[in-house]
């Protein structure tokens, strides 16, 4: 899955068996090889994304004006209902018994209703948000 | 293929930074909405364009993904046609789901692993899986209750609902839940451990609704937004089980949204994290509030009208019971009976007015007031002395002077509009009872002061009635 990663910027990471023959990294590397994540380099690139989405995300939230706030808050509802990703890895995916496939398969129903409403929501409320338009138009 | 889905997310991942970017402006908001559903749309088809998703082209395998997401569709669009007023119940909703989603996610990934992989549950991984299914499933129960209070349920009383030592027990019972997830992130393996996994879930559901039950209804923005911020934690959790940095990215954008909002939600209240969570307000102040009996100043209806006629600058504070009783489209058209007079009309948005993050400027934007009138506490409180009538409708601790020179008050502290600064003020309230909070309110008292007592819905008609040339004086 991280292979972009993997070539991109952790390539000394890449083959740890070539380059440090200590024998219990290997050991540990090949363990998470094997499971596809866990290795300590990731876990660095990890916390470097989390953090930078998250000064990113304050600077962009700041900027919100408080007359939207309840559509910002639905919006990003529905932004975290990314979980999606997970869910159909997990409800959809080949190596996983059945009882496993039901917690995914309720976790996609779930993340798929955020969706759904909280896109349809923000933009609905958003249809809403008028400016000074003819002033008094109704009466 | 890998790479092509990495880049798929890397796009959508841009986007969802972009998305809020226009948020920021309600010109280009909707552009930010559109670019959102964009980003979710590539993420949803590359994830499921993954080898190990649509590796065998079997409709079986498909059907898994296929049904929960058609079982969603309806369900979804039911909840996004909410009424308006509806909308802090169907967010709470919302945070439910996402807890949920994160959770069983967590749930799965552990007991697929510990019979397919054990070694790949490091502790590095059982950190990320513990801190997921703590937070998703305590956001899960917290939000149902969150929910219940709000759309005001039966079964869930709406006052604080407390007990001595209740900090205690829902401390013990978190702090459990952690010393048994501490245990599990360096034994995933042993024989006791998935029970000690289930332990983590059980207390974990507990201290979710536990921890919500004594909040009041005036402090739930700031739950609302404290919950936000957990949801999109656990998303971040669950991008660390499943090394996904688009789960991380798009997790600490709601994360940091929930935290800024929660931020701003404890400043308008002067108060801390720890005390909207642990303070159970509104219980001390109920019984001190008794005491002696001051007098109200009734008016008419009409009588009100006469001295709106001659105001030149109306200010309206709406509240919670603006809400409740749905006057929006009925102050829509006081608006324009007072507009229409040449009066200059604004209204005065507390952050925390309402049940949730700006609620009452979509609550007023349904009712087609232009946004450019509603104006925040700071900017409308250096023009209140020059305000002719303040009309507050439905608000209460945000107008409440005591927050200004009562030490003892529980709001001491707190911003509030200083609608008290106005040369009149009306005050429509549906009954003589304190507001949620339970604080007796000076305002009342004043000599400017004149209660219209009644629903906000009928209140406003009847203004309207006596502002409108049709009625006969």
């Amino acid at each position: 899955m991280n292979t972009l990663f993997h070539t991109l910027l952790l390539l000394p990471g890449a083959a740890p068996d070539v380059s440090n023959p200590v024998i219990p990294d290997a050991a540990t590397a090949a363990a998470a090889s094997h499971g596809g994540h866990g290795s300590e380099l990731d876990l660095i690139a990890m916390l470097f994304v989390f953090m930078l989405a998250t000064f990113i995300g304050i600077g962009v939230i700041r900027r919100v004006s408080r007359l939207l706030h309840t559509p910002l808050m639905s919006l990003t509802n529905a932004i975290s209902a990314i979980a999606v990703v997970g869910a159909i890895t997990i409800a959809g995916g080949q190596d996983y018994p059945t009882p496993i496939k039901v917690l995914g398969g309720i976790a996609l129903f779930a993340s798929m209703t955020n969706i759904i409403s909280g896109f349809l929501i923000t933009d609905r409320m958003l249809k809403m948000f008028k400016s000074q338009a003819p002033a008094g138009g109704k009466s | 293929m890998t790479t092509a889905i990495e880049l798929a997310y890397l796009f959508a991942t841009g986007l969802f930074v972009l998305s809020l970017h226009w948020m920021g402006d309600p010109k280009t908001a909707r552009r930010g909405v559109h670019a959102g559903m964009l980003a979710m749309l590539v993420a949803v088809l590359a994830t499921w364009a993954k080898p190990e998703v649509s590796h065998h082209s079997d409709f079986v395998r498909h059907a898994w993904v296929i049904i929960p997401i058609g079982l969603a569709i309806w369900p979804g669009i039911w909840l996004s046609l909410v009424p308006i007023t509806a909308v802090p119940q169907r967010t709470a909703l919302s945070h439910a789901f996402g807890g949920l989603a994160a959770g069983l996610v967590g749930t799965a990934e552990y007991f697929h692993l510990l019979s397919a992989n054990p070694a790949a549950l490091t502790p590095f991984m059982m950190t990320a899986i513990v801190a997921e299914i703590i937070l998703g499933y305590l956001t899960f129960t917290g939000s149902i209750i969150a929910a219940a209070k709000l759309q005001e349920v039966k079964w869930i009383p709406q006052r604080p609902w407390v007990y001595p030592g209740q900090n205690v027990v829902n401390l013990i019972a978190l702090g459990v839940a952690i010393v048994l997830g501490a245990l599990l992130i360096f034994n995933p393996n042993a024989g006791w451990a998935p029970y000690a996994f289930c332990g983590v879930i059980f207390l974990a559901l507990n201290f979710g609704w536990m921890l919500v039950m004594p909040i009041g209804g005036a402090d739930m923005p700031t739950v609302i937004a404290i919950l936000n911020s957990y949801a999109g934690l656990s998303a971040v959790a669950m991008g660390f089980v499943l090394d996904n940095k688009l789960l991380i990215t798009a997790g600490a954008l709601d994360g940091s949204s929930g935290l800024i909002l929660s931020i701003i939600m404890c400043k308008a209240m002067n108060r801390s994290f720890a005390n909207v969570l642990f303070g159970a307000f509104g219980q001390v102040q109920q019984k001190a509030a008794g005491g002696e009996q001051k007098a109200y100043k009734p008016e008419t209806p009409e009588g009100a009208g006469q001295i709106l006629e001659q105001a030149s600058s109306v200010v309206i504070v709406p509240g919670y019971g603006l809400a409740v009783a749905q006057a929006q489209h009925k102050v829509r058209e006081l608006y324009d009976q007072l507009k229409k007079r040449g009066i200059t009309v604004r209204f005065a948005i507390h952050p925390v007015a309402g049940r949730m993050p700006g609620h009452m400027n979509v609550l007023l934007a349904e009712a087609e007031i232009p946004y450019d009138d509603l104006v925040e506490m700071e900017e409308i409180n250096s023009d209140m002395p020059q305000c002719d009538v303040c009309i507050v409708l439905g608000a209460n601790d945000v107008v409440n002077p005591a927050a200004r020179f009562d030490k003892t008050s529980p709001i001491y502290g707190m911003p509030i509009i200083d609608a008290d600064r106005a040369r009149t003020v009306f005050a429509v309230k549906r009954s003589k009872n304190p507001g949620f909070a339970g604080i007796d309110n000076d305002l009342y008292f004043l000599d400017k002061t004149f209660m219209l007592f009644g629903d906000a819905k009928a209140v406003v008609g009847e203004l309207v009635k006596a502002l409108s040339p049709s009625a006969g004086h």
